[in-house]
């Protein structure tokens, strides 16, 4: 059986990281595991953790009142779910719920942001990681907004 | 890929509509007579002017399968009077047809290759004929992908076939909506976000994207992204065709006329234009 150590070192959001690094990433991380429907976070929840999704599917919510909630994004395999970690006030901006068994590494973020904060080597490779994701769903989003498939005019 | 049309390509042919069908609440499929005992053979990819009396006429895709030249079939979303006017005819009803017209999908080139197909709304129904075509000579291709955006899970056009390639072993097929409610279990995200999960080896691909421009523009990015060569991504591009034989000069795009050059283009000529503001 894998430790927690190999699975993260596996993961592609860590990949090619010094091994120093991470060892000092890893100390901050366990495996979880959720059932279909079971929420990985709430909206307007203290954002404490960061999911790296190994296997299966998760939706991102908005409550609408009235009606269902709004699905806008769903991500899967190797992604990553949670970045309101990362900027203060730290609190989710939506709904994380599983939509079939899901298998995820979760970090402490409070953990991960100390350790960022005291070796900015470390910072500066987390930061390097995540700023792809980060523009790749900027771009994705207004994408979204243009409504490219609405009716021209 | 291309096929000649039958007769003098500015005098349409007056054709019966046979069957009309509602894909989704403002898009509604059509099957026209050929016209032509013989039928009206064409290409994947190309186009039909579709003229209705009184109205007008405007270039319309086919989206049927080029196998059966008896049939031609056409998915119209109504947003304009020429276009809302075609999709409300009923069966037995005529309109003026001219054509095929243009250059199609290079499917016969793609052959051994892995091919990506990339639809956007209603950019499904230009690819659809592409796909028939791969899927009717399977064992010619490498691995096919057909990735799939729109808008909402109830604008997913033609959603039983959709299902049904989803359910073969030999095609992978992905659906993706930009949003959808809770109880919508499939992908939601922009289309471009497929590319990574598909199956292709990107220095053996050819990509065949069709959607609206700024779709492709994002398409070819994450085409390239992944390694797919400039040559290899092919775009159905969208202009205000007239005449449909290069004549009239309405769908210029740069020293291209869309009509009789494409609708296909290949990435690589077009390139440069893409992202010209004034064309």
């Amino acid at each position: 059986m894998k430790g927690i150590e190999q699975i993260v070192r596996e993961h592609p959001f860590f990949q090619g990281l010094d091994e120093a690094f991470c060892d000092l990433v890893c100390t901050c991380a366990r495996n979880v595991r959720f059932d279909s429907g079971e929420y990985l976070l709430h909206e307007g929840g203290l954002a404490d953790t960061l999911y790296l999704i190994r296997h299966g599917r998760v939706a991102l919510e908005i409550a609408v009142p009235g009606r269902s909630a709004v699905r806008f994004q769903t991500l899967g395999d190797d992604e990553l779910v949670g970045i309101s970690w990362l900027v203060p006030p730290y609190r989710w901006a939506y709904d994380a719920r599983a939509i079939e068994l899901t298998r995820a590494i979760v970090m402490d973020a409070g953990c991960l942001r100390n350790k960022c904060e005291s070796d900015h080597d470390l910072g500066y490779e987390v930061i390097k990681r995540l700023m792809p994701i980060l523009v790749g769903r900027l771009q994705a989003t207004r994408m979204q907004i243009l409504d490219v498939y609405g009716a021209p005019g | 890929m291309c096929l000649p049309m039958q007769s003098d390509p500015m005098q349409p042919v007056p054709v019966r509509v046979l069957t009309r069908r509602r894909e989704v609440a403002d898009t509604w499929t059509l099957e026209l007579e050929p016209g032509d005992a013989a039928g009206r053979p064409f290409a994947p990819g190309q186009f039909n002017m579709l003229y209705v009396f009184g109205v007008g006429e405007i270039p319309i895709s086919l989206s049927g399968d080029s196998a059966d030249p008896h049939r031609q079939v056409h998915t119209v979303r109504a947003v304009g009077p020429v276009s809302r006017a075609l999709a409300a005819l009923s069966p037995a009803a005529t309109v003026g047809l001219r054509g095929p017209f243009g250059q199609g999908w290079p499917v016969e080139a793609a052959a051994g290759a892995d091919v990506v197909l990339i639809a956007g709304g209603l950019g499904l129904a230009p690819l659809r004929p592409a796909l028939y075509y791969i899927l009717s000579r399977r064992a010619r291709y490498g691995r096919v992908a057909l990735l799939y955006g729109t808008r909402s899970p109830g604008d997913i056009l033609f959603r039983r076939e959709l299902e049904r390639w989803r359910r073969r072993l030999d095609l992978e097929a992905w659906v993706t909506v930009d949003y959808a409610g809770s109880d919508w279990v499939g992908c939601v995200g922009v289309v471009t976000n497929l590319v990574p999960s598909a199956s292709f080896d990107p220095a053996d691909t050819v990509a065949f994207v069709c959607g609206p421009e700024v779709m492709m523009r994002f398409a070819v990015a994450a085409l390239q992204k992944a390694g797919v060569d400039d040559a290899a991504i092919h775009l159905s591009m969208e202009r205000n065709m007239k005449c449909a034989i290069g004549h009239c000069g309405h769908c210029q795009f740069g020293p291209l006329f869309v009509c009789k050059d494409g609708p296909v283009l290949s990435f690589e000529r077009i390139r440069g234009l893409l992202s010209r503001k004034e064309i």
